[in-house]
């Protein structure tokens, strides 16, 4: 099954289940079925709570947080992640904040959903990974679409945190197959974290979010072939809060070398925050310092090449792996 | 002050005309006597933060609530003490708030205005909370048919976009949303003049949304004015404006007006206080003494109180 077929499968199972769940976002509605058709369906079926928007990110999560409030549960989708910044009061003063800021405990179940990334020349306004611009906003949580997590657990989840959620969705990964990897690599799926290995202890480990996982699977590959350089990939469903250091330890014990990949532009990253952590939880026993493995900080190019040299991808995680271990 | 361009007559202001119920008077007086105790405090260094008072503005939130129904949601803004006073009448609760005593309504987290209770809900941010209101608006149509959002806003809050998506939301989508304008004449210090081009009710016809401007400070006249307007929000689930034009005799927040002295003599002329003092002596000083007797109490009791303790979350 591709990962959007079973994206597409998740929001349908919940629309049954839950009487009170509502879908929004711009030109979701069949038939078009949103910009990347991940919504394609739903609104045949869920007519009444399944609604197209008008161009109002920042009212459409508003509305989001209304619906949450009242004790609904909304998923927002936002066509291009870029345009969650619209968004942003609504995430970082509003529903954010009120999940405590009255004292109490205040659930808010709602997903705001941000096709993110690069790779299909969309250019600089919509193609970024905004992920490191929302990281560390109490009562926030984020995560990333992942072909290792079955996508209507990870829903569950989200709501079951009863705190706003942002879902970010590398685009690239729509059309690719769920769970697969091939020999000789081997993944299994626990805590949250999905763990693609080979028998043996690794050289290396690789923290990687869903949307640079295969990426940095095909550099395992190489780096394998190549190099006989043995990588554990570490795919965490739930990039914030990073509070499980439990589920990286005893592969960071073993590897005692950390590599986080990341498709955001350099500078104030996702990775930057893992890193802090690994580094206070393990620094006595660590080989190398953890490294950092993303984008270029610039803008990023419409141009098929000058887009390809902008963003991360299997060549820019193969050297600098190749490098940090055989200098 | 500025008036809206395109203001919408039809109602009359005779001081003397009509004559507030003891219980309405007195709700107004304790919101004032409220508020001024606080700028009190706060000019003693016994409060932290900063607050926005409604002087001059209490009248509205008393007019308002009697057309509310406790299931109806309120949100409220920056300056929202009356509004939350004229729903739940617990000044001793929002002073807890205030002060980070114990009995806070919101264990002293959320101050001034950042408030929960039940269906009311404060915020910070300008327009912020349209969008929200449009939400449960939503939410009460499909599941609690006949209720409705009201959101308090100002002058000032009509620069955010905010208002805007909201706005074509709610009229698109059929939404039963009560939008209170508070129309004070400034936005902290810049006048309206200076910050808003058009006319709010300009504004609201852009959308197709009902527009009703009250210029009269008299509670009973405003409830008579809008308890039909209110009633077709309910039942034909569609959003109204109502537009206050009113007066803010305060600063800004504690300690901030740059508004000439005599400018500000000028709204206190026109002041429902003053009008209230004139038309009724017989009754005004003792509710008026009764309303800052009851403050006094509960700013003492309040003080005495343990601070707040919050275990986060």
């Amino acid at each position: 099954m591709r990962v959007a077929e079973n994206l597409n499968a998740a929001l349908a199972a919940l629309l049954a289940r839950e009487p009170n769940l509502y879908v929004l976002g711009e030109d979701v509605v069949d038939p078009y079925g949103g910009a990347f058709k991940i919504t394609r369906g739903l609104s045949t079926d869920f007519p009444d709570r399944v609604l197209s928007t008008p161009i109002s990110e920042n009212a459409i999560t508003g509305v989001a947080a209304g619906l949450a409030l009242s004790g609904d549960l909304a998923i927002v989708e936002i066509m291009f992640g870029d345009f969650a910044a619209l968004a942003f009061d609504q995430l970082f003063n509003f529903a954010s904040k009120s999940v405590s800021m009255y004292g109490s405990r205040l659930p808010m179940r709602m997903v705001v959903r941000c096709p993110v990334g690069g790779g299909r020349g969309y250019g600089p306004t919509h193609s970024q990974s905004p992920q490191k611009h929302f990281v560390g906003i109490p009562g926030l949580a984020l995560y990333e679409l992942s072909p290792f997590h079955d996508n209507l657990a990870v829903f569950e989840e989200m709501f079951a945190r009863e705190e706003p959620c942002v879902f970010f969705e590398d685009k690239v990964l729509y059309t690719r197959q769920m769970g697969a990897v091939e020999p000789p690599f081997s993944v299994e799926t626990s805590g949250g974290v999905a763990r693609v290995s080979l028998d043996g202890p690794p050289d290396c480990v690789i923290i990687a979010p869903g949307g640079v996982a295969h990426r940095a699977l095909a550099a395992m590959r190489s780096l394998l072939v190549e190099e006989e350089i043995t990588c554990t990939l570490l795919v965490p469903s739930r990039l914030y809060p990073f509070d499980q250091p439990d589920v990286f330890d005893v592969d960071v014990r073993a590897a005692r070398r950390v590599f986080v990949v990341e498709e955001s532009t350099a500078g104030g990253t996702w990775g930057a925050e893992v890193a802090h952590l690994l580094h206070r939880r393990h620094w006595g026993r660590l080989a190398l310092p953890v490294t950092l493995i993303h984008s270029l900080g610039g803008v990023i190019p419409t141009a098929a090449h000058l887009e390809r040299a902008a963003l991360v991808n299997e060549s820019t995680i193969h050297s600098t792996i190749r490098e940090a271990l055989r200098g | 002050m500025t008036r809206p361009a395109t203001a919408v007559q039809g109602e009359t202001s005779d001081p003397a005309a009509s004559s507030p119920q003891d219980a309405d008077l007195s709700l107004m007086l304790m919101i004032r006597a409220f508020e001024l105790k606080l700028l009190d405090l706060y000019g003693r260094g016994l409060l932290n933060g900063t607050t926005h008072t409604c002087l001059g503005q209490e009248y509205v939130p008393v007019a308002v609530e009697a057309l509310l129904d406790r299931r109806d949601h309120v949100f409220s803004n920056h300056r929202g003490h009356g509004h939350y006073l004229a729903r739940f009448r617990d000044p001793a609760g929002l002073l807890a708030e205030i002060m980070g005593r114990e009995g806070a309504v919101c264990a002293g987290v959320g101050g001034s205005q950042h408030i929960r209770r039940d269906r009311f809900l404060s915020t910070g941010v300008q327009g912020e909370s349209l969008p929200v209101a449009a939400g449960v608006a939503l939410h009460l149509k499909r599941a609690e048919p006949g209720r409705l959002a009201c959101v308090y806003v100002g002058d000032g809050t009509f620069g955010e976009g905010a208002v805007y998506e909201a706005f074509n939301i709610a009229a698109l989508w059929g939404l039963p949303l009560l939008v209170v304008v508070e129309n004070n004449g400034i936005a902290q210090s810049t006048p309206t003049s200076r910050h808003l081009a058009g006319s709010i009710a300009g504004r609201a016809a852009a959308f197709g949304i009902d527009h009703r401007l009250v210029e009269t400070s008299d509670v009973t006249e405003i409830r008579r004015t809008l308890e039909p307007l209110v009633s077709r929000v309910r039942s034909r689930a569609t959003p109204l404006v109502v537009e206050f034009v009113t007066r803010r005799l305060g600063p800004h927040s504690k300690g901030d007006d740059t508004r000439p002295a005599r400018a500000v003599q000028d709204l206190r002329e026109q002041d429902w206080y003053a009008r209230c003092a004139a038309a009724f002596p017989g009754r005004f000083p003792r509710l008026d003494a009764e309303a800052r007797a009851h403050i006094d109490a509960v700013a003492a009791e309040v003080m005495a109180r343990a601070p707040s303790q919050w275990e986060g979350s």
